[in-house]
């Protein structure tokens, strides 16, 4: 049994003294967007602890900026030097791919992020309280609710400026996720941004109820769902005594006798692949929010604070998505007969499901929530295509819907009335003869939901439903198509409501935001369209960025 | 001793810890069932670096820890700013919102 004996002298140091170790090579240039985002978190962090409190907002939101710009700057330069395609290599030891498809999300989500810190630090929607400006977070989200400490807290005009690098901590594991290239550091990448939006789902102004409720679903569904992705992990590190990606799926593709056959009698067994692979992949789809696991959405998009839902709704998906593109084309293409009628049957459900229970809703942010795990499946029908054009569309995807989400929920922030966000739907029946610009732009981005043409919305399914039918997902396609119609209903039903009803007495009135607030929508509104209109440019770029690399 | 016996009991510790999640009603033994389960990822990713010879394994139970750590930094702190909210602390009561 020489295994054996190789075994025990790992950790026995009798055999000799152990060799110089050699250090790490880290290629710092090609991870610093997530170097700097993080980085800049730390300090974020250290502002709360050393400058005054009344500083504290201007400096956090000038560092979240710049450390966001500076990032999304770096991603352009990898890219531009040729990192998405010809230069693109596997760095810090195997740990992270830098590749077309994980700097295409880390733009994207970098974007993304950078317009959710404008609505985050908006102060203009709620009345100033004591002759201070609020924002949409409690002023001490320790003190209880209504409490004396609260009371005193809010005369004494604090505010949690903490949330600012939270998000940053959030972005920077969303960074990591997509271009994770072993499962430990995928983990990882899990928690680092899960946690975080733990703590923001907790921190709303009004309803806070509601808020820490959301916060204690997600928190204990999502650490249940992350151990259920950690013991897949545990079960493909026995399957193939690694954790690497491109080691794993060697061993899938020509089993573990070829690579090392000393150990093959312990390596290479197929049930704990299939169970592996399952259980990673169930923890993927609940970040995701694909049906089966879906639970959690609704109701943590309608009690987290809306900036913040804006903000998972948009970002997390961005960076789901990618983490599940890199596991099932480059770990298990060699299994693909086994997942693609899993993934088929999870789509199909998952369009279908979003779309109908959509139809019940009467508040607009459950109502959102039902409509992304619809999104959910549309993009899922791209993952399942297994083709280039499949992951370039999942790509295109995956920056349209952000930026309509994020819009979307902008524009929600702006609706109120004396309880805070008026989010009823019946209260919003006449909207648009009131306010007939906000109206507009939120028919905008609903239109662009339901992918009706000249918006990116029409573009974006029109991608992932192509690629689908070329690998021969037909049906899947007419299943995708009929939802499309069924969610289509619903959408349509809330701009027939906001411009067609007569508005109530004690309607809600549009508050009128900063300029922080109107450019995040400008922004939603801008790409919605010119991604709509003008589509191919950004599609060759999604195309380019379509491979990945091993 | 084999050490797939190892095994068996991991997915025995997770098993329990996946049934209690589903079972229990107090958020705090439910998050103690969550952290059960961590721990038999812990004894599986040992078992399996002890059976491939590898220290990988051995690698990822430190991490683990280190993230069922900061776990519970930020659940405890969640449920104890619910239970001060509504003096209690099961899973049930939290249902203002419904489908």
């Amino acid at each position: 049994m020489s295994s054996v004996a190789s075994v025990h002298s790992l950790w026995t140091v009798a055999a000799g003294a152990p060799g110089k170790i050699p250090a790490p090579h880290i290629e710092y240039t090609e991870l610093s967007p997530t170097l700097i985002v993080l980085g800049a978190a730390v300090i974020g962090i250290l502002i709360e602890a050393l400058v005054p409190r009344r500083n504290r907002y201007y400096s956090q939101l000038l560092l979240s900026l710049v450390a966001l710009a500076a990032a999304f700057a770096a991603v352009i330069g990898l890219a531009a030097g040729g990192f998405g395609s010809s230069k693109a290599h596997i760095a810090a030891m195997g740990a992270i791919a830098v590749d077309g498809p994980a700097l295409f999300l880390q733009g994207t989500i970098l974007l993304v992020s950078l317009i959710a810190v404008f609505t985050f630090a908006e102060r203009r929607l709620d009345p100033a309280a004591h002759g201070n400006r609020v924002d949409s977070f409690a002023a001490q989200p320790a003190a209880v609710p209504g409490g004396p400490a609260e009371q005193a807290a809010v005369k004494a005009g604090f505010t949690t400026t903490e949330v600012f690098p939270i998000l940053l901590f959030a972005v920077g594991g969303m960074l990591i996720f997509p271009a994770a290239n072993d499962l430990l550091t995928l983990f990882i990448a899990l928690e680092v941004f899960s946690l975080p939006l733990y703590i923001l789902c907790a921190l709303a102004r009004r309803q806070r109820l509601l808020s820490q409720e959301a916060a204690v679903k997600y928190f204990l569904l999502g650490a249940f769902s992350s151990a259920f992705l950690l013991f897949g992990v545990a079960l493909l590190y026995g399957y193939a005594g690694t954790v690497g990606y491109a080691g794993i799926a060697q061993v899938v593709s020509d089993g573990a006798k070829q690579i090392d056959p000393a150990l093959a009698g312990t390596m290479g067994n197929d049930a704990l692949l299939l169970i592996g692979a399952a259980l990673v992949l169930m923890g993927l789809l609940f970040k995701v929010g694909a049906v089966p696991f879906h639970m959690w959405t609704p109701d943590v998009y309608q009690g987290a604070p809306t900036p913040v839902t804006g903000f998972m709704a948009a970002a997390t998906k961005v960076a789901a998505f990618g983490a599940l593109l890199r596991l099932l084309y480059v770990v298990l293409p060699g299994m693909r007969w086994d997942w693609r009628p899993v993934m088929w049957g999870v789509a199909i459900i998952t369009m279908l499901g979003g779309a109908i229970v959509a139809i019940t809703q009467t508040d607009i942010k459950r109502l959102l929530a039902y409509s992304s795990i619809a999104h959910a499946g549309f993009i899922l029908a791209g993952v399942i295509a297994t083709s280039e054009d499949g992951v370039s569309s999942v790509l295109f995807y995956l920056g349209a819907y952000s930026f309509v989400t994020l819009g979307a929920f902008a524009v929600v922030t702006l609706v109120r009335d004396a309880g805070g966000e008026a989010t009823t739907l019946s209260k919003w029946a006449g909207l648009g003869r009131r306010s007939p610009l906000v109206a507009a732009v939120f028919a905008v981005f609903l239109l662009a939901f339901a992918g009706i043409p000249l918006t990116s919305g029409f573009a974006g399914k029109f991608a992932v439903f192509k690629a689908a039918a070329q690998s021969g997902a037909g049906w899947l396609v007419v299943v995708g198509v009929l939802s499309s119609a069924i969610a289509a209903f619903f959408y349509i039903r809330v701009i027939v409501l906001m411009f067609f009803n007569e508005p109530k007495a004690d309607g809600p009135t549009v508050a009128v935001p900063s300029p922080l607030t109107t450019t995040a929508i400008a922004i939603g509104v801008t790409a919605t369209l010119v991604l709509g209109l003008a589509p191919q440019y950004f599609l060759d770029l999604a195309g380019h960025a379509g491979v990945f690399v091993r | 001793m084999n050490p797939v016996n190892y095994l068996y009991l991991a997915a025995l510790l997770f098993t329990i810890g996946a049934a209690g999640v589903l079972i229990r009603r107090n958020a705090i033994v439910v998050f103690m069932c969550i952290e059960l389960m961590l721990n038999a990822c812990n004894l599986a990713f040992v078992t399996f670096s002890r059976m491939h010879g590898n220290l990988d394994g051995q690698i990822i139970a430190f991490f683990t820890m280190v993230v069922a750590a900061a776990e519970v930094v930020v659940g405890l702190a969640i449920i104890v700013s619910i239970f001060r909210t509504r003096h209690t602390a099961s899973v049930d009561d939290a249902s203002l919102m419904k489908l």
